[in-house]
């Protein structure tokens, strides 16, 4: 009797894993059958919609669906097809990231992909676009090395040196700060490429950086490294990470009576900032691609759309993903074909004028982009200044 | 240059040598608190039924989500929250232990290490898909005036801190008084020390095994509202690294020893901060779990443990 279950519970295991070797067909997700698939172009994007950092991917994705309702509306692309948004949620994580990247690619056979938010997470599913000559816009990746993985990867954001470099002249010029502490998540390499430009233009000016600190993404609790960075009594402690940490240090070092100016770069751009930080995100700045505050009429424009489709004012990481989505689209009537070579062609010579501003492409698929500096006041963002790069 | 943006204001000290290592020593005593009342369930749960009951994180998680709800979406003060986060986890607790641990008590005790394992994922997944929960970080809300007490010039505690120290200090004397001076807590003794004579006694074991797991989850619940008032967010997975850590503390008290687990927190809390504050902040999970090694490799019953099994 034991023998037979064993064997039957062997059966069964066998079988499980077999099955579960079947992905997601792909014809599952397809328009119904009587609609031929050359009617649609897949366009696929990997944001993260839920996880850590999920008010990005999900600013984001709204944003991109925004931006494909309104170009299907006026026509779409390549005379008549329409663009349709497959989605892949990678949790916040690098590993499904480059899990999503693969199954949009070989399954899903998108013809190009927008994404991802975080630098971490875009440098673990580039390669992989790259490999397969799949055009690959991530909206808002920061970190220069995205790009340098190759010539089918561009970004529609500028990078991190311009980034700190932002920061670190308005605390040394505008705020007229000279000592500086800094607080670096060690898993993500937007926070660490951000503290080292910031570090290295903030000495240039003049500035002097006492104290810097480690902390995980696990950690809650931040009293320690706290205490040690108010032992050193900087005027100005930045902290160039994402909302979902920056929002818990803040509030802590509030009550530890941690009294310094704040500061960050665009990963502090999420409402969720206020729900982790209540009142202690008062008084902070941080650098940031777009501010709904901006007099242009491609912004007053998108404010309108947004508003009308959502409800809610849209956040860089909208403004940024819509960029990229209309990018993508204009690429693929310049190329006139949905060939990925083409396609990529045509993205490296495009001359576009979006929300966030102007987008011409260098050699290594980067724009060169101004960016604005946001204060905090009364949980609210308001934009406080443009700097030119 | 003249600052052109207003510019929030700073305290101008800077800290001694002693206030700071005094500062650091609170921080780790408050997060050696949490640590000390989960660690007692591990510990209770372990002394009565020879099981490490790895779902205990978890608990601590639904704890904290249990009193933010309690919080946010019935508008309930603090001690009420925390009362019904005790309560739910206490029948939670009650309830996992009599579908997935009874059924495994006469089994190897692997399969029911292997049982609480797959129930710490279930929990964990579980949160991901209901709706109200997810995967992304909720802030905690604040709902103790923050008032900070000046123990010395730059040295300060907040009254959530101490609240949470207090309330900790308050249920282990709770702890010690049911263990020691009620008829219940008579039986859990008796049951930990040989579960068969026990019964023969004429004490109902299944009885006195629910009581246990009931007390430890409810211990959980109430460290898992602390921590999620103290540092302000809960997320679903906030209950694997202190759930380990605590698990490691209850080892290095003594895995059995209720004032073993006690000791132990405190100290995991205290090494932890210490590490931090030395610079040190991206090894300091790693450093608990160093611990456990050396304790398991030089002295396996723990601090308060003699190596004849003799347990609370």
């Amino acid at each position: 009797m034991k023998r037979k279950m064993f064997l039957v519970l062997v059966i069964v295991l066998i079988a499980a894993l077999a099955l579960s070797g079947c992905g997601k067909k792909p014809d599952a997700t397809t328009p119904t059958p009587q609609q031929p698939v050359e009617e649609f172009i897949k366009i696929g994007s990997v944001m993260p919609v839920t996880g850590a950092i999920a008010t990005f991917g999900v600013s984001s994705v709204e944003a991109i669906e925004l931006a494909f309702k309104e170009i299907n509306a006026e026509g779409g692309v390549l005379g008549g097809k329409k663009l349709k948004l497959y989605n892949e949620d990678n949790r916040s994580t690098a590993e499904e990231t480059a899990t999503a990247f693969q199954k949009l690619i070989e399954q899903e056979k998108v013809v190009a992909i927008i994404g991802s938010v975080a630098s971490s997470h875009s440098l673990a599913g580039a390669p992989i676009a790259q490999d397969a000559k799949i055009p690959t816009i991530s909206p808002t990746s920061t970190n220069p090395a995205v790009t340098l993985i190759g010539d089918y990867i561009f970004r529609a954001c500028f990078l991190d040196p311009f980034q700190g470099e932002m920061m670190a002249k308005f605390a040394l010029n505008e705020l007229g700060l000279t000592t500086a502490a800094m607080i670096v998540e060690q898993e993500s390499d937007y926070a660490k490429g951000l503290a080292q430009f910031f570090k290295q233009h903030f000495e240039a000016g003049g500035g002097t950086v006492v104290q810097t600190e480690e902390f995980s993404n696990q950690d809650k609790d931040f009293t320690a490294i706290l205490t040690n960075i108010k032992a050193k009594n900087p005027e100005f402690v930045y902290i160039p990470s994402y909302y979902d940490t920056v929002g818990p240090i803040l509030r802590q070092a509030k009550d530890m009576e941690l009294n310094a100016q704040f500061g960050g770069g665009d990963g502090w751009d999420s409402a969720d900032l206020f729900d982790l930080a209540g009142d202690a995100a008062n008084g902070g700045f941080f650098s940031n691609h777009y501010s709904p505050d901006i007099d242009s009429p491609e912004v007053k424009k998108f404010l309108a759309s947004y508003m009308a489709e959502y409800g809610k004012v849209p956040d860089a990481l909208a403004a940024l993903a819509y960029d990229a989505a209309y990018l993508m689209a204009r690429a693929i009537d310049a190329a006139g074909s949905t060939d990925g070579t083409a396609i990529r062609d045509a993205l490296a010579a495009i001359t576009f004028t979006g929300v966030s501003g102007n987008i011409v492409f260098d050699a290594n698929g980067d724009p060169v982009k101004t960016g604005v500096i946001v204060g905090i006041e009364n949980q609210t963002q308001v934009y406080k200044a443009t700097i030119q790069p | 240059m003249r600052p052109s943006f207003k510019v929030n204001a700073r305290s101008e000290n800077r800290l001694t040598i002693t206030q700071q290592v005094i500062q650091q020593l609170i921080n780790g005593i408050s997060l050696g608190s949490v640590y000390a009342l989960i660690a007692l369930g591990y510990t209770m749960v372990y002394g009565i039924i020879r099981l490490i009951n790895f779902a205990h994180g978890e608990v601590f998680m639904i704890g904290a989500f249990v009193g933010y709800f309690a919080i946010t979406v019935l508008g309930l003060p603090f001690i009420a929250a925390i009362i019904i986060a005790m309560v739910f986890c206490a029948i939670l607790g009650m309830i996992v232990e009599r579908l997935a641990y009874k059924p495994l008590r006469k089994a190897h005790r692997v399969a029911a290490l292997m049982t609480a394992v797959g129930v710490s994922m279930f929990f964990q997944n579980a949160a991901i898909a209901l709706k109200w929960i997810g995967a992304s970080p909720k802030g905690f809300p604040r709902v103790i005036e923050v008032q900070r007490y000046h123990i010395m010039e730059n040295v300060s505690i907040t009254s959530d801190r101490l609240l949470t120290m207090g309330v900790a200090l308050l249920l282990m004397f709770l702890l010690q008084f049911i263990v020691h001076k009620t008829l219940m807590g008579k039986a859990m003794r008796a049951v930990s020390l040989d579960k068969d004579t026990a019964q023969l006694m004429g004490i109902n074991v299944d009885k006195t095994i629910s009581f246990t797991f009931a007390l430890g989850s409810a211990l959980a619940a109430a460290a898992g509202v602390l921590f999620a008032l103290n540092y302000g967010v809960v997320v679903y997975q906030m209950g694997l690294l202190p759930g380990l850590k605590a698990f490691v503390s209850a080892v290095l008290g003594g895995i059995g020893i209720i004032p073993g687990a006690m000791l132990g927190g405190m100290l995991i809390g205290i090494v932890e901060v210490s590490v931090s504050a030395a610079g040190y902040s991206m090894v300091r999970d790693a450093v608990a779990f160093t611990i456990l090694i050396l304790v398991l490799l030089v002295r396996p019953a723990g601090l308060f443990g003699k190596n004849v099994r003799e347990k609370v």
